[in-house]
């Protein structure tokens, strides 16, 4: 499903963020990506959805090779793939609804299913009854929602998710993480990079730990392991 | 495409309009004001035009001939010019139509010529030619001389064009086009500039929203698509506001000038010429203009 084999990656200021990456993630896992902060984390999940291109090695995901994939064909990847952010990247003059719809209005799916969808994905994460708001009447908890409803409206296969809790409390962030879990048990891979100890330390998935760009630990039912 | 992904496109770039509206303002009004002044300098280029063409037009010929030439060799020399490419038209100006017009002429002091009638008068027979270029008159004006060449009473006695009057007035024309051209061409990138200035302004407005389509998959052409059609509506909505205005204000000086100006011998482009050429190349270089703008400007946020 994801699969990078001694994958390096450096930016063109000379900072190696990744070195010598290998790891493969199975179909329908759930991960957590954790390490200090510019460890690494972020790159690793910009190379899943291509939004980085690795220095050295081989990144697949869903089957693509990616570092060898033509720009023209980054559209139809990024679709099997859902990203979710810590600052919700909502845009902010769309209600609800057209923020979710807004995913599926790009890869041309016909009217009627738009409205199907969106409306299922909204009930999912719970806010179907507040479709019409706008991101600024929603409250923190309740945009990361939205946004989660618009990465899984076009089913994709697998979610990345950076940092989704950041911003909120912890009750706000349980409730997300709820969500996700009912999202991967329905059958999305999901790599999530978190500093969320209790998070961690709690679900019990696997770990990935990586420091000054290299992965120093991979765990089944893993723990934080860090302690702040 | 499908139908209803286009619609969709016109609908997103009609709202992209509505949404941004203070920067749609913006470069609406920018590309309203440039193409206003560009439209006023292309109405006083037509209109010198039309003004340096009527002076062009009056250039005449005059051709006299030797006094006494018989009325059968004057017929044959008439149609000898006419024969002639470049001559549009010939007119004969016996030596009394000379002498009245003379007259005219000096108005008051036309008393000098009393005593000068139709047994004396000292006038010799003559042609007025127009030719259909202005700019061939000296060509004309040679021909008409060579014709003497084969004649053996050598009857033609004077070609006139007023040569040096002829050639200054038509380097005085050449300029007040070429300088009109450069002004226009001038304004027109100007315009071209303000406008695509204030689009990609818009557009870096919404690099946002530019990100987060690509991040949910949308291919490049699909985000193009509603700032193509939103530029094309910018610059298509500018540039029929300044045509309105710049129509309505040429309407109202070719009214003032109707009496103001009546007594000049000169006229105005009048409207309905002006409206298709100078009001068509307003919107079409308004439209052209905002496309080319937003196409340039989202190019620039879409590499990754």
């Amino acid at each position: 499903m994801i699969e990078l084999h001694d994958v390096w990656k450096t930016y063109p200021d000379g900072t190696v963020a990744l070195q010598a990456v290998n790891v493969v993630i199975d179909r329908n896992e759930f991960v957590f990506i954790v390490g200090p902060s510019g460890a690494g984390k972020s790159t690793f999940m910009k190379l899943i959805y291509r939004e980085e291109v690795p220095t050295k090695g081989q990144i697949s995901v869903n089957g693509f090779n990616l570092g060898k994939l033509k720009p023209r064909k980054i559209p139809y990847v990024r679709r099997n793939i859902g990203v979710i952010f810590q600052d919700f990247r909502l845009l902010p003059k769309l209600t609800a609804y057209e923020n979710v719809a807004f995913a599926m209005e790009v890869v041309e799916a016909p009217r009627r299913l738009i409205k199907k969808r969106t409306m299922e994905a909204l009930e999912l994460v719970g806010l179907k009854h507040k479709a019409n708001s706008l991101p600024a009447q929603l409250s923190g908890g309740e945009q990361q929602r939205v946004a989660i409803a618009r990465a899984i409206v076009n089913n994709p296969s697998v979610i990345v998710a950076d940092e989704p809790t950041g911003n909120l409390d912890p009750e706000t962030s349980w409730e997300i993480m709820k969500l996700l879990e009912e999202i991967n048990y329905r059958g999305t891979t999901i790599v999530m990079a978190t500093h969320n100890r209790d998070i961690v330390n709690e679900m019990r998935k696997r770990v990935i730990a990586i420091e000054n760009g290299m992965i120093v630990r991979d765990q089944q039912k893993g723990e934080y392991g860090y302690e702040i | 495409m499908k139908f209803s992904t286009f619609s969709r496109h016109v609908r997103e770039g009609v709202k992209g309009i509505v949404r941004n509206g203070w920067m749609s303002f913006a470069s609406i009004s920018s590309i309203a004001v440039s193409l206003f002044i560009l439209g006023v300098f292309m109405l006083l280029t037509l209109n010198v035009n039309r003004f340096t063409e009527q002076v062009e037009g009056q250039a005449q010929i005059r051709v006299y001939l030797q006094l006494d030439t018989p009325q059968e060799k004057i017929a044959e020399i008439e149609r000898q010019i006419k024969r002639i490419p470049e001559v549009a038209n010939v007119v004969f100006v016996s030596k009394e139509d000379g002498l009245r017009r003379l007259r005219e002429t000096l108005g008051e002091k036309g008393s000098v010529l009393d005593g000068y009638e139709a047994e004396n008068n000292p006038l010799p027979d003559g042609f007025d030619v127009d030719v259909f270029e202005p700019r061939q008159i000296e060509t004309a004006a040679r021909k008409i001389e060579a014709l003497n060449d084969t004649d053996p009473d050598q009857s033609i006695w004077e070609v006139r064009y007023g040569e040096e009057t002829v050639k200054q007035l038509f380097r005085i024309t050449n300029a007040i086009r070429n300088v009109g051209l450069v002004i226009v061409l001038g304004l027109a990138v100007t315009a071209m500039f303000l406008i695509s200035t204030s689009i990609r302004m818009t557009i870096f407005a919404r690099r946002r929203e530019i990100a987060i389509m690509k991040l949910v998959g949308a291919t490049n052409g699909f985000i193009r698509w509603p700032f193509f059609v939103e530029g094309a509506l910018t610059g298509f909505t500018g540039a029929l506001i300044t045509v309105v205005v710049l129509m309505a204000g040429y309407a109202q000086v070719i009214r003032s000038t109707q009496f103001d100006m009546g007594l000049m011998m000169f006229e105005l482009v009048p409207l309905d010429e002006v409206i298709w050429t100078v009001g068509g190349t307003i919107v079409a270089l308004g439209t052209l203009i905002g496309i080319w703008g937003s196409t340039l400007s989202v190019r620039k946020h879409l590499r990754v």
